[in-house]
């Protein structure tokens, strides 16, 4: 493999509060290839939304310790300065928010909003970037982009205001987008659309495109490989086929067992993982899935609470997991056998 | 089922909320037709899925079966007793018996009282006094719920929001109530823990015989949970069937596509191709509704009759008994994708 276009090493963010220490990424490492989509699925507080932040340089650096490598091709972006990093966002890097309204100011029109990026990075005169401004919205798919790109963001529907986003992250073709639960707060009719908006684009234009949810339905349609997180750390990797298929780490057999399907079985009880996500204030020793884990005591000598777990990739895919390989195959086989019907 | 009197029977049920506008002098100047003309009943032990996008008025359904809100025209029967517009005293006794759960378990909980305090409330508003005591009775729901009764002296912020709504649950369950309308009550859970609060639902149902009214917008999940489901669209009900009926046969062509749109986590090469139908646009304003049949914006079906005439909400050709479907021009069986067609071969016939 050549170098990938975003490499991400041993990457640890860690807040201090007054409680103390947050270790909100503990240790995490991916590459992502230009046109390809990594999808990151993990509850609130397993610290994917924190890993992207730390990507476009966006947390207080006063707070925030931020350790280990992030190359965004072969630029490093951790000891990187706040002009360098002004620089790439929005311009090379650009992200799309959960919260579409909030994330649009209320006092500025659509189209001042979209052309101001596109005026920083590109020196355009305001006539040029309102005309951007337009082939973005009717390139996003807003109907009658001429006339809407003078509204207000209140005038916009929400699968609007998204597409609006997605217009903003895109005006200046970045060549790594992040998007930040895009479609949570939208209905699954308009989730649809804008999530065939964005395989479009990505076709187009070849954008590598990190997407994190909490919905393994939508990363299923969506991703190309898959990074599970957990606790601040990644449990699992793979390609989409193989994580959902044929989990190797407890945590996603729990997460994949125990959600409902459209065309399983309904009389049976949900499969739910017991207990709560860990605080990341006092994390659990060793594996932080082990209080929750079905399978902790089938390993031996109590390595779960003791041992952090390595995480091993070959090939792209590996969890971290004290289990032998005969005991997953023993635990995982059964759940890949069912799934397949 | 259909000759007993059923536990909640609502006819026509209508809420429309008064725009103001105007200067100087303030007149209502529109309506949002939230709910406009609901038929649907439930029976005893019976849960009954309401499911549909935001703004399509399950919520205000919700509200207006509790009396939480006052209709704007229909009726409302609870146990064959006109309950539409009862004042507040005569509605006493029936509120203990109608409970909610909420969407959301950190503001649905009074942060200044203890969970002993919260869920005692409802007793001690209606005078109820447990043998045992009021204390003994908490200390048993939380042990339902699945909390530790150790933790009736905590606060809510102690707890998390899987436990949380666990409260909420055990406060619904505190008057013994027939029915419950609960809310989103999973939609603000993390993934791994809605399924706890999912099972912990199911129990109660199972166990309690307590009718459920279960309002949510995930598909799957409402369809573990119920045993008729209602899909609504902008105030209406377009489709109401049993759950494998909907499921297996559904006849609304908003009902497919909604279907269609939910992504499942399934890697789906090898899959059978499920067939997705792509809806454009987004939900019109519930303040002007289109006419007809209100759907026909979005439909790729629509003829000029839909947009002249109101579909009524009817057994349509080919449904089974209780299915029932607005539409002019219902969806057939044969289009109808094969994985979940083959589950239900008869209704082929």
């Amino acid at each position: 493999m050549s170098t990938p276009f975003l490499s991400v090493r041993d990457l640890r963010v860690h807040f201090s509060t007054e409680d103390g220490v947050v270790k909100a990424v503990d240790g995490l490492s991916f590459d992502l290839e230009k046109g390809k989509t990594l999808g990151i699925v993990g509850e609130s507080g397993s610290g994917k939304s924190v890993t992207n932040m730390a990507i476009l340089g966006l947390h207080d650096r006063r707070n925030t310790a931020l350790d280990g490598e992030i190359l965004l091709d072969g630029k490093e972006l951790i000891t990187a300065t706040e002009r360098e990093l002004e620089e790439l966002r929005g311009n090379t890097m650009s992200m799309i928010f959960q919260d579409a309204l909030a994330s649009l100011s209320p006092y500025h029109t659509i189209g001042a909003q979209i052309g101001e990026t596109y005026r920083k990075h590109t020196g355009a005169s305001k006539k040029e970037a309102r005309e951007r401004a337009v082939e973005m919205l009717r390139r996003v798919g807003i109907p009658q982009p001429d006339i809407r790109v003078d509204d207000y963001p209140h005038q916009f529907s929400g699968g609007m205001r998204q597409r609006a986003m997605i217009a903003m992250a895109l005006v200046c073709d970045p060549e790594l987008l992040i998007a930040d639960e895009p479609t949570t707060a939208l209905d699954v009719t308009v989730q649809a659309q804008i999530m065939d908006l964005l395989k479009d684009l990505q076709q187009e234009f070849g954008t590598a495109i990190i997407f994190i949810t909490h919905d393994l339905g939508v990363i299923a349609d969506i991703a190309d490989d898959v990074l599970v997180m957990y606790g601040g750390r990644c449990v699992e990797r793979g390609t989409k086929k193989e994580v959902l298929r044929t989990p190797q780490h407890p945590y996603t057999l729990g997460l994949l067992s125990s959600m409902p399907s459209l065309d399983g079985p309904v009389d049976v009880p949900l499969s739910p993982i017991p207990g709560s996500p860990p605080s990341l204030l006092n994390p659990p020793s060793g594996c932080r899935f082990h209080p929750r884990c079905a399978f902790a005591e089938k390993v031996a000598g109590g390595l779960c609470s003791t041992e952090r777990p390595t995480l091993e990739i070959v090939d792209g895919r590996g969890s971290a997991c004290h289990l032998t390989p005969e005991q997953k195959r023993e635990i995982f086989d059964g759940f890949t056998a069912a799934r397949t019907h | 089922m259909s000759n007993t009197t059923p536990l909640l029977d609502v006819t026509g049920l209508t809420k429309h909320f008064p725009v103001k506008g105007g200067f100087p002098i303030r007149r209502t100047i529109g309506a949002v037709q939230a709910v406009d003309g609901l038929d649907f009943q439930v029976s005893e032990g019976e849960s009954l899925g309401l499911v549909g996008e935001s703004g399509c008025g399950k919520s205000t359904t919700g509200r207006l079966i509790t009396r939480l809100l006052e209709p704007t025209g229909g009726k409302i029967s609870y146990r064959g007793q006109d309950i539409t517009h009862a004042g507040r005293k005569d509605l006493v006794p029936i509120r203990s018996e109608i409970q909610m759960i909420f969407q959301d378990p950190y503001a649905s909980l009074n942060p200044r009282q203890t969970v002993g305090k919260i869920i005692s409330g409802p007793m001690e508003i209606n005078g109820i006094q447990p043998s045992g005591g009021r204390e003994k009775r908490v200390r048993e729901l939380l042990e339902i719920v699945g909390l530790n009764p150790e933790h009736y002296n905590r606060f809510p912020h102690e707890f998390s929001g899987g436990q949380r709504q666990r409260i909420g649950v055990a406060r619904a369950l505190a008057l013994e109530p027939k029915l419950i309308v609960a809310d989103e009550p999973v939609s603000a859970l993390d993934v791994s823990i809605q399924a706890q609060v999912v099972n912990l639902l199911q129990k109660v149902q199972k166990d309690l015989g307590i009718a459920f009214v279960f309002i949510a917008h995930d598909l799957a999940v409402v369809r573990h949970f119920s045993h008729r489901v209602a899909v609504m669209y902008l105030g209406k009900i377009v489709e109401v069937a049993d759950r494998d009926d909907l499921y297996g046969n559904p006849r609304h062509p908003y009902t497919r596509a909604l279907l269609s749109a939910v992504p499942e986590a399934t890697a789906e090469e090898d899959a059978p191709a499920r067939e997705r139908i792509r809806l454009t646009g987004d939900v019109p304003s519930p303040l002007n509704p289109p006419s007809g049949c209100r759907f026909r914006t979005r439909c790729w079906k629509a003829t000029e009759k839909c947009a002249t005439e109101m579909p009524p909400l009817v057994q349509v050709e080919g449904n089974k008994p209780g299915h029932l479907t607005a539409c002019h021009y219902p969806e057939t069986q044969e289009t109808v994708p094969a994985p979940r067609a083959a589950k239900d071969p008869e209704a082929a016939a």
